[in-house]
């Protein structure tokens, strides 16, 4: 990148890091960065999303949404999450071909499972065969995405399920005596005041989300764990340069910026507990009060 | 074929004994309950041992992190940051490259003993790399969940332990210690679970499946490639797992029943299980 990095005599000079660190397949390993936190940034709002749907319907009083809430939120227990993502993926893309299959030939005969096959018209394969590659990628992370969502959807249920019963019943009740109906008193009482017992939980869950995010190369998507190996490793298709096994130090790479990550959003979580707190009939909330008072 | 005689060929698949071909057309349901069983073989392998070696150093790590010398409680916290702030996958690459380097290094240095070669390359095995990794894995956890039970002893049990007279070893035995297990017991018991749980990255991430012996996720894994049907392996992992869940938690149980024994039924901790967790 650098004009001095034509010269052959930078080899021996620490700036020939500048020059090796700048080359196009390094540019194509910072850009994966770019797809965790992609992941990262749709994944937590829609998981909330989910998580915030499965415990309102498990406090609903309807019982079959209240069985559907509280299944959703008890699936995760007992089982390890790489075996929901590595389910899911296969069960959704299996499941988008079989819906698009009915529609797209309705005139098929043919089994779909045929022994170790799963065996769909060509017209609806997806993506499509000739699809360009890009529209391969897209459909594989819309899939991870999905998966993430769904797992971290359930752990975001459980979590906001207890903070809604830890709002304090008096709270609840006051209203009621104003007169308020059940949706008023659950989106104007309820939900402002749960948000500070979630937190704790809430800030645990994205920290184990950043944690869970280099397992998107178990689910085949280019992201940064894939660049590190195809970067480090000595002989591989993705990149020409040859040299010996540096594996270990893209690693290294990948545990420091992981590490700061925690590091940062810790700083942040906690900063987002004062402002929440603020006001609130907890014991940090009391201490903001006497202090503004004094 | 018979499940008993699939259960006589797989079911020490996992450690290198019977059949060595893994079943490949017309998989029977038998054949998938028996060799992913026999890979759960390798899941208790590392959850016990690197949960026993763990205990011990994490309420150590714990209590350097409580220390008031510098020299103890800044590599103990830093420790703990290390582990618990980045993922246990990257670890485990991290932990496997290192230990493939080993043999170069070890030879430079020990001018080539044939006994200090040989033990290097089983750094790069799983038996021994991964449980490494492991055990200090979930030192890092435990040590953070038996610190903050330290930080939590009442007052009360240590001004009692100064009346009677108790001090240094004595008081930490006596006093501090056991009440620390029982405040932490029902955090711990969550650890164990996840650490059951993390084991089957092991061979998913970076150490290799020497002659296809794999835990029970790699056999689950290479069911649903082979068969491409999701909803038998899967399911069947997760009843081992649910199963081996139950087990800690009765076990955990126990212990827990007896550090609380002492106490009026109303104030004993329950265990609370929370759902699940990468790490």
């Amino acid at each position: 990148m650098f004009g001095f990095c034509t010269d052959p005599d930078t080899l021996s000079t620490l700036r020939w890091f500048a020059c090796y660190l700048t080359n196009g397949a390094h540019f194509l390993f910072y850009q994966s960065f770019l797809v965790v936190f992609a992941l990262l940034a749709i994944t937590a709002p829609v998981s909330l999303a989910f998580g915030f749907g499965a415990a309102a319907a498990s406090r609903a009083r309807i019982a079959p949404l209240r069985w559907i809430g509280k299944t959703y939120t008890a699936m995760v227990r007992g089982v390890p999450d790489i075996v929901f993502f590595l389910f899911f993926i296969l069960v959704f893309d299996q499941a988008i071909e079989y819906l698009r299959h009915r529609i797209v030939c309705p005139d098929w005969t043919e089994p779909i499972r045929q022994g170790a096959n799963f065996l769909v018209c060509d017209a609806a394969r997806t993506p499509q065969g000739a699809a360009p590659q890009w529209v391969h990628e897209l459909y594989g992370f819309a899939l991870a995405v999905f998966t993430y969502a769904i797992v971290f959807g359930a752990f975001c249920g459980n979590v906001l399920y207890g903070a809604m019963r830890a709002v304090p019943r008096a709270q609840l009740e006051t209203a009621e005596a104003y007169g308020m109906r059940p949706a008023q008193v659950f989106w104007r009482i309820l939900v402002p005041q749960m948000w500070i017992y979630a937190l704790p939980g809430l800030s645990n869950i994205w920290l184990i989300l950043i944690k869970a995010t280099p397992l998107l190369f178990l689910l085949g998507i280019e992201d940064i764990v894939f660049w590190a190996r195809e970067l480090g490793g000595s002989r591989t298709s993705a990149y020409q340069y040859p040299h010996p096994d540096w594996r270990f130090w893209y690693f290294l790479g990948l545990l420091v910026f992981y590490l700061a990550f925690t590091r940062v959003s810790e700083i942040v979580l906690d900063r987002l507990t004062v402002r929440l707190s603020h006001g609130q009939a907890t014991m940090a909330g009391e201490e903001q009060r006497r202090a503004a008072r004094a | 074929m018979s499940c008993w005689v699939t259960l006589q060929d797989y079911g020490l698949r996992s450690l290198g004994y019977g059949e060595r071909l893994l079943p490949r057309a017309d998989i029977t349901l038998c054949e998938q309950a028996v060799l992913i069983g026999s890979g759960m073989i390798w899941n208790v392998y590392f959850g016990v041992l690197a949960l026993s070696f763990g205990f011990v150093f994490a309420v150590a790590l714990a209590l350097a992190k409580n220390s008031d010398t510098w020299l103890l409680r800044k590599p103990a916290t830093w420790f703990i940051f290390l582990f618990r702030g980045s993922p246990l996958f990257i670890q485990f690459f991290l932990a496997y490259e290192a230990f493939v380097l080993l043999p170069r290094v070890g030879i430079d240095i020990n001018l080539g003993f044939i006994e200090i070669t040989a033990e290097t390359r089983w750094f790069a095995r799983a038996w021994l790399g991964a449980l490494i990794v492991l055990f200090l894995n979930t030192s890092a956890y435990a040590a953070e969940i038996f610190y903050g039970a330290l930080r939590a002893v009442p007052k009360g049990d240590l001004e009692a332990a100064d009346a009677y007279g108790l001090t240094g070893w004595k008081r930490f035995r006596r006093v501090v210690f056991p009440t620390t297990m029982r405040l932490a017991w029902p955090g711990y018991t969550n650890e164990a679970i996840f650490l059951f749980h993390a084991t089957v990255l092991v061979f998913f991430s970076s150490f290799p499946a020497f002659q296809q012996r794999g835990d029970a996720l790699y056999y689950a894994n290479y069911f649903a490639d082979r068969t491409f049907n999701p909803f038998i392996p899967y399911p069947i992992l997760a009843i081992y797992f649910i199963a081996l869940t139950l087990c800690i938690i009765w076990g955990f149980g126990a212990i827990n029943r007896r550090l609380n024994r002492h106490l009026p039924v109303e104030n004993r901790a329950r265990l609370r299980i929370r759902p699940n967790i990468i790490r």
